[in-house]
């Protein structure tokens, strides 16, 4: 476990004994049963939180517990799942290219600028998907949007509307039509908009009832409806973005960092 | 066999498989598999013991897990794009230096 | 009853193969598309136990953008720089990356 990590697919060299895998299995065999053993002999501690929870759904402005938990009851824990978001965003973001030879609106010297959506006119392009794609993409878009609005009283919410999104933005790309370019400003502003909305809504209710995140009760379903489209656009731009600066990788050391270049990457 | 029992095994299960395949397996994007596939064993025991509660399921362990799977992921892209950068400067070390 | 708990154990019974079979491979390629398969029927196993909030999540991001982001940097793992060699051996298909 501790030896360099491989990186060719077969080599062989790094591989454990047999003595040593077979010491390994043994040793996680003898913890996995003695988990097992523990967990059937122990009683289910009985938690007063569903009830609780039941109790005051009412006042919590959704029907869906999980929502309710996500949003009202436990939203700190959404808030900072957001900022952990954000956070592997900028670490990922430099490593995501563009061609700026067919991206024509960044200007030579300036480090945000460009759309985030431009069309690649002589570019690879797989037909049948861009076929269909054309049918695909509004059907996703608007199956998001259902999810956002019903994850009130039905499963659905904010991640499950933003996962679906990414998903198309990622079939967008393997058609090869369009790219993407994340040093845009809407682009910036499309993946901070979920915290930023977050927190004027956390600091805005503390002026009226005093404490951060304690939602006035009428008007806790209006507020729990803002939070989740702006963290829908936020999720589904940030799952793009990783996927992006993966898929868009260079082999070569460039001296400065690749999306803040005019230079065309030397990928081929 | 009741039916959270079965699946309280299955995750202990995945987690001993997982935590077998992080020691043994040599290549990096196995390892990182393995902890995936270690993390659906947590997620699975959190909820196989919320589902026992008679009437609706626990709602705060769901959400828990529900935060937990798209940290899982945001590491995951974290531990990709590093694997990605160590083979981009081994090749620009390789080029150079030898 | 009977009936339910043998879907159960199909479910448990597919999903540790699974599991064991991933880590098991020789190639990393079926490694990763039975990673996917693994998420899937854990998306169906959250079904089963009540949860379908985390069967939409896990089928969206768990298998489907998981699935994505190995493919990609095992594309970016395999496949050569161009001035080492003669042809880049492109080894995923027909995955259209914009090219340079």
């Amino acid at each position: 476990m501790f030896h360099t990590p491989d990186l060719k697919e077969h080599n062989h060299a790094n591989e454990l004994s047999v003595v040593t895998r077979i010491l390994c299995a043994i040793a996680i065999g003898t913890l996995s049963l003695s988990l097992i053993i523990v967990l059937i002999l122990t009683d289910n501690p009985s938690s007063s939180l569903p009830a609780l929870v039941q109790h005051q759904l009412t006042q919590s402005g959704v029907q869906n517990p999980v929502t309710a938990v996500l949003l009202n009851f436990r939203s700190y824990d959404t808030l900072l799942e957001i900022g952990v978001l954000l956070i592997v965003a900028v670490a990922m973001l430099p490593n995501s290219n563009f061609n700026s030879d067919i991206n024509p609106d960044i200007p030579s010297d300036n480090l945000s600028g460009g759309r985030l959506v431009s069309v690649v006119t002589n570019a690879q392009v797989n037909p049948t998907l861009e076929a269909v794609l054309r049918w695909l993409v509004p059907m996703i878009v608007v199956m998001a949007g259902y999810m956002l609005w019903t994850g009130a009283s039905l499963p659905g919410g904010a991640f499950q509307s933003g996962a679906l999104l990414a998903g198309a933005g990622v079939l967008v790309q393997l058609s090869g039509r369009l790219q993407f370019c994340f040093t845009s400003t809407i682009a910036k502003l499309l993946i901070t908009i979920g915290l930023i909305t977050f927190m004027i809504v956390a600091v805005g209710v503390a002026t009226t009832t005093g404490v951060i995140l304690q939602y006035p009760t009428e008007l806790a379903g209006p507020l729990i409806l803002l939070i989740e489209i702006a963290a829908t656009l936020s999720i589904a731009t940030i799952l793009l973005l990783l996927y992006n600066s993966l898929a868009t990788q260079i082999f070569e050391m460039s001296p400065e960092p690749s999306a803040f270049n005019k230079q065309p990457s030397a990928q081929e | 066999m009741s039916q959270d029992l079965l699946y309280i095994i299955a995750s202990i299960g995945l987690f001993g498989i997982g935590l077998y395949g992080l020691i043994v397996a040599p290549h990096i994007i196995r390892k990182i598999l393995a902890i995936n596939i270690m993390s659906i064993g947590v997620f699975m025991l959190l909820v196989a013991s919320a589902s026992t509660v008679n009437g609706t399921p626990d709602p705060v362990l769901h959400a828990m897990v529900l935060t937990g799977i798209v940290v899982a992921i945001a590491g995951t892209a974290l531990a990709l794009f590093l694997a990605g950068k160590i083979h981009t400067l081994g090749q620009a070390s390789d080029k150079d230096g030898h | 009853m009977g009936f339910s708990v043998f879907i159960d154990g199909c479910l448990v019974i597919g999903i540790l193969t699974l599991a064991c079979l991933c880590l098991a491979t020789k190639t990393l390629f079926t490694a990763i598309v039975l990673f996917v398969s693994l998420g899937l029927l854990v998306a169906i196993a959250w079904v089963r136990l009540d949860a379908p909030d985390l069967a939409i999540a896990e089928a969206a991001i768990g298998a489907g953008l998981t699935g994505a982001l190995l493919l990609a940097t095992w594309r970016h793992l395999n496949t050569e720089p161009a001035n080492n060699d003669a042809d880049t051996p492109n080894k995923s298909g027909d995955k259209n990356v914009p090219h340079p």
